[in-house]
């Protein structure tokens, strides 16, 4: 009891401590942060009213072509994680090693942040939205490559015991008997995993990965602030419009099955 | 179908995206080289020398990786304390409707932008380094954590909040000593989860000079240091690791707390 009731405020002092001890690190004197919210202000006070600069046309490509990137970032993701899928259900591979050393390798692909992915394959294979396709690809194989293969373990056994018994192979009774139970589930974690990929693709073009994000860092390095106002506001739009279009897909995908 | 509008889907990305199959099966066996040229050389018979020139840096990395875990730690806090100060009036159950979609709008701008963005933004304001990082992380918490902690405020049961009215209280009191010490747990918990988050997303802030590992692994990246990308990211794999590790523990102990 005395200890429970000591144990609480103890807490509390010592990550208010952690905070202040934080804030002094990162140098949060008064005066910057008077200097930092006035020069804000004035930031702000130069985005109204929002402007294309002349170049609409090719801000919504740019857009599109983000909007692109997180598509076929998505479905490369889906093409190889559904193999390793396979490879990590514990009801598809008995050998533990094997599912082990594979869902650790899912672990270090989803550990590493899209943009780090990002700059490494800028540097690999050049900038470009090609770039930017592979670094939304891989993260996502893992994501999806773990969820795909909880998803089957959790399937009903009996549906593959009927295809099997029926005289189909291994590989054919995964197909018919496990797969239909799964994929609304796994549809609609694809969706999901496209609406995080919209996101995330909007930024890549500030490391050269392709996307309007290129279009974004380059208005704030020359001071554009209108522009940027325009830009940002073109990526709320996408973004809504993705979640929105999304989600009844998902909830149709729901209903459906 | 669906076969179809997904094949023209593709074509037409594929077409807006630059991709060729040409330029992919070039592309592959670049990126496989690359990522092949930054696995460290350990030998059995020097291991620990070449473990050692593996983690050439590694005292200065582990600082800039408390850095990030500062950063991220603080803008959890300040971004959860924004969040729970608009979770009140964000809940439908306890707010005027129009108080509730003016709320949620402003924190889904908040959430909407993304961080890196508000990184941008924040270096240019208040200067390079770790603050401005910081700053955009809470902002965007607060838009993201306001949204959920609004929604446990809203299962929460009004009773409590009825009792605080009648004993005199006024709307802050009630929503203090009503509706938080039901969401308490629910609002901890997710406070964790968005931790956990924030660490990853601390560690590309400085790619943009917002401080944490990310500048130093940018560093990495443009001077073809190979082996220290390849450092700093088992740094960065193990330190997200041991967060998501404690971060799980502790939740389920608060969730468990009150079941």
């Amino acid at each position: 009891m005395m200890k429970s009731r000591l144990a609480t405020p103890l807490l509390c002092t010592s990550l208010l401590l952690l905070l202040i001890a934080g804030l002094w690190r990162m140098d949060a004197s008064p005066e910057r942060i008077f200097n930092g919210i006035t020069k804000l202000g004035w930031l702000v006070a130069l985005m109204w009213p929002p402007s294309a600069g002349g170049v609409l046309l090719e801000l919504l490509m740019s857009l599109m072509e983000s909007l692109a990137m997180a598509f076929l970032g998505t479905l490369l993701a889906v093409l190889v994680a559904l193999p390793l899928a396979l490879l990590g259900a514990g009801n598809i591979i008995g050998n533990a090693l094997l599912r082990f050393s594979v869902r650790r390798i899912y672990d270090g692909l989803r550990g590493i942040d899209t943009l780090i992915w990002a700059l490494i394959f800028v540097a690999a294979v050049g900038m470009g939205p090609f770039a930017g396709i592979l670094a939304l690809a891989v993260p996502d194989i893992g994501t999806l490559a773990k969820l795909f293969s909880e998803a089957l373990e959790s399937a009903d056994r009996r549906q593959v015991e009927a295809v099997r018994a029926a005289g189909a192979s291994r590989m054919l009774a995964v197909r018919l008997g496990l797969i239909p139970q799964v994929a609304p589930v796994m549809l609609s974690q694809i969706l999901y995993n496209f609406e995080s990929n919209a996101r995330s693709s909007t930024v890549l073009g500030i490391v050269g990965a392709g996307g309007i994000g290129l279009a974004l860092s380059d208005r704030i390095r020359i001071n554009n602030w209108d522009e940027v106002a325009f830009i940002i506001l073109l990526i709320l739009a996408m973004v809504a419009t993705i979640d929105w279009a999304s989600r009844r897909l998902r909830l149709k995908i729901i209903r459906a099955s | 179908m669906g076969a179809l509008l997904l094949t023209l889907a593709t074509a037409l990305s594929a077409w807006l995206g630059e991709v060729s199959i040409a330029r992919l099966w070039q592309g592959l066996p670049l990126a496989g080289d690359y990522i092949a040229g930054t696995i460290p050389r350990l030998r059995l018979e020097h291991f620990f020398a070449d473990i050692a020139y593996w983690m050439w840096g590694v005292t200065d990395w582990i600082l800039l990786l408390a850095d990030t875990l500062l950063i991220a730690y603080v803008g959890t806090v300040l971004g959860g304390l924004l969040a729970l100060l608009f979770s009140f009036p964000a809940a439908a159950t306890l707010a005027p409707a129009w108080v509730v979609s003016l709320t949620r709008r402003a924190l889904e701008v908040m959430r909407t932008v993304p961080t890196l963005v508000l990184a941008l933004i924040f270096v240019y304001a208040f200067g390079l380094g770790a603050f401005a990082g910081m700053l955009a992380i809470a902002v965007h918490s607060a838009g993201a954590l306001g949204k959920l902690f609004a929604e446990e405020h809203e299962n929460a049961s009004l009773a409590q909040m009825e009792a605080v009215r009648a004993a005199g209280g006024s709307w802050p009191a009630q929503m203090r000593f009503g509706i938080f010490p039901q969401s308490l747990p629910g609002v901890l918990s997710y406070g964790l989860l968005r931790f956990e988050i924030n660490v990853r997303e601390a560690s590309v802030l400085g790619i943009v000079g917002a401080g944490g590992i990310g500048e130093e692994l940018y560093l990495a990246v443009r001077q073809f240091e190979y082996q220290h990308i390849s450092a700093i990211l088992v740094l960065i794999l193990v330190t997200v690791a041991v967060i998501d590790l404690l971060c799980g523990r502790l939740r389920r102990r608060v969730l468990g707390s009150t079941s």
